[in-house]
């Protein structure tokens, strides 16, 4: 297998919320509860 | 960065959209053909085989698939593919020289529902489209998207991958879209397939990327660029889009014969996931495969973690390091920073894509008359 | 929107995702991702009540949250995800 660039040497960061945080502070905490990406043309064809 | 860029990287219970080659085979021979294509490959699945993937996709909700080829539209079966992935509920976007865009087809094709059309045109005259894709392929080209436009078709894609020879067109291509009520999509080349050896003298310059990135940004939303310039990003403003490597992530390309590999890109063995034809099939293969796996794992920054840009271009595109022998923890051979071509001067071996499908015949960069 | 009656476009999909959904639009080939949980209960049940706030009181959501969601679903109805019904 070719060499990915996997870092083994760091931990992970990641931005998951703990698990005993309630759905209200999350949501409050997202802020934004949908978010529209355009994905027309995405993947890749010549 | 968002949060939600950041959760893509982990991948996806399913992919957003996959390529499909259908076919090896092509009636021209591309010298930037990214999948190498021209002669059929043996092995290509089978109509039932193409409904059984079709079944996988529409169980695992991949809303459309991106037929491609080869020219897909050879296959004899193509129409019974796309209305059997239709009306399962598969969309389907399919890209076509046009070389088999009559009337009559475009006709069937305009009453068919969940279809868009991508018609590839790299040049806005014949002499630099033709140097690229061969002798004629302008002329064909255009008459399949008056048959479209005739049709009542309605939107569908101009794609041009841009060169050096083409970006000054930019605006060309831009009327050629608006003239046949088209949506144009710009995207990037890559070292891959045959542009293995012509990547070198087509891609982009610097300055070249500057003006594109400015011209991309000055249209906004309205010209689709597959998330492919994400690299430009380090010269400040950020496009519309994903802004990361899909690969393995969010999309994913399966090849005529079944192989599944991380992306159109990198039809190579390093990156080959799996078949569909294997146990479990393509949803095994994209739930479990050791390099999909480790495509989603944390990925090092390398050599460009102490570039203050990383986080607007990260790092690049995977496809365009490999296939110019650099590493995939650097810099992308065309970074904004100047960064890759300093990387190239020492780069590794290139190594070969997989397949080589091209006709017998050599394909040579055709000449261009007003260059 | 609050008192408005909603329902799913006929031609959205959605597809559970660890982080709540993805919506994809048949038609306009709009990709939405609903970013949470509830956001995506609430559009699946929105055809189920007279209107949108009766909806999220049905799902328990604090009123604190109600013009949040208000502005989320109004971002749908502009990519036409959620329709009048």
């Amino acid at each position: 297998m070719y060499h990915l660039g996997m870092d083994t040497t760091q931990p992970q960061i990641t931005e998951e919320r703990s698990e005993d945080v309630s759905d209200a502070e999350a949501v409050a905490e997202e802020l934004e509860l949908v978010e529209e990406i355009s994905i027309d043309g995405m993947c890749g064809v010549y | 960065m968002t949060a939600l860029t950041e959760r893509m990287k982990d991948g996806l219970d399913a992919p957003i959209c996959i390529t499909w080659e259908l076919t090896y085979s092509c009636n021209l021979s591309c010298v930037h053909c990214l999948s190498s294509s021209g002669r059929r490959d043996p092995k290509e699945l089978t109509t039932e085989e193409a409904f059984r993937v079709v079944d996988e996709l529409r169980e695992m909700q991949v809303f459309y698939v991106n037929i491609g080829g080869g020219e897909p539209m050879i296959r004899r079966d193509f129409f019974d593919i796309v209305e059997y992935a239709t009306s399962s509920g598969v969309g389907v976007k399919f890209s076509t020289n046009g070389t088999y865009i009559d009337a009559a087809t475009a006709q069937r094709l305009a009453a068919m529902d969940y279809l868009d059309i991508q018609i590839s045109l790299d040049g806005a005259d014949a002499a630099t489209n033709d140097a690229i894709r061969g002798e004629g392929s302008y002329d064909t080209a255009m008459t399949a998207m008056r048959h479209l436009k005739d049709a009542g078709f309605g939107e569908f894609k101009i794609s041009v991958v841009i060169t050096r020879h083409n970006i000054a067109q930019l605006d060309e291509f831009k009327a050629i879209a608006d003239e046949f009520g088209a949506q144009l999509r710009i995207t990037r080349l890559r070292p891959s397939g045959r542009a293995v050896d012509t990547w070198e003298e087509l891609h982009p310059t610097l300055d070249q990327q500057r003006t594109l990135h400015q011209w991309l940004l000055g249209h906004g939303e309205n010209v689709l660029t597959g998330d492919s310039f994400f690299h430009l990003n380090a010269l400040g403003e950020s496009l519309p889009g994903l802004n990361l490597c899909g690969a393995g992530r969010v999309v994913c390309l399966i090849d005529p014969i079944g192989d599944v590999y991380a992306c159109p890109f990198v039809i190579h063995d390093e990156f080959l996931a799996g078949n569909v034809r294997n146990d479990g099939g393509f949803a095994a293969v994209w739930r479990t495969s050791n390099c999909f796996t480790e495509l989603r794992g944390p990925q090092s920054a390398g050599a460009c973690a102490s570039c203050g840009s990383w986080d607007a271009c990260q790092g690049g595109c995977m496809a365009a390091k490999f296939f110019t022998g650099l590493p995939l923890d650097g810099p992308d051979p065309e970074c904004v920073g100047g960064d890759g071509e300093y990387a190239l001067a020492s780069a590794g071996a290139i190594p070969r894509p997989s397949g080589d499908h091209s006709k017998p015949i050599a394909v040579q960069l055709g000449r261009r008359s007003n260059a | 929107m609050l008192d408005s009656p909603l329902k799913l476009h006929p031609s959205v999909a959605l597809r559970p995702e660890p982080f709540g959904a993805l919506a994809y639009h048949y038609d306009n080939r709009r990709l939405i991702f609903l970013k949470h949980p509830t956001i995506v209960d609430v559009v699946k049940d929105l055809e189920q009540h007279p209107d949108l706030q009766a909806t999220l009181s049905a799902h328990g959501i604090d009123e604190q949250q109600w013009d949040n969601y208000d502005k989320a679903i109004c971002s749908l109805i502009e990519s036409d995800v959620v329709v009048a019904r």
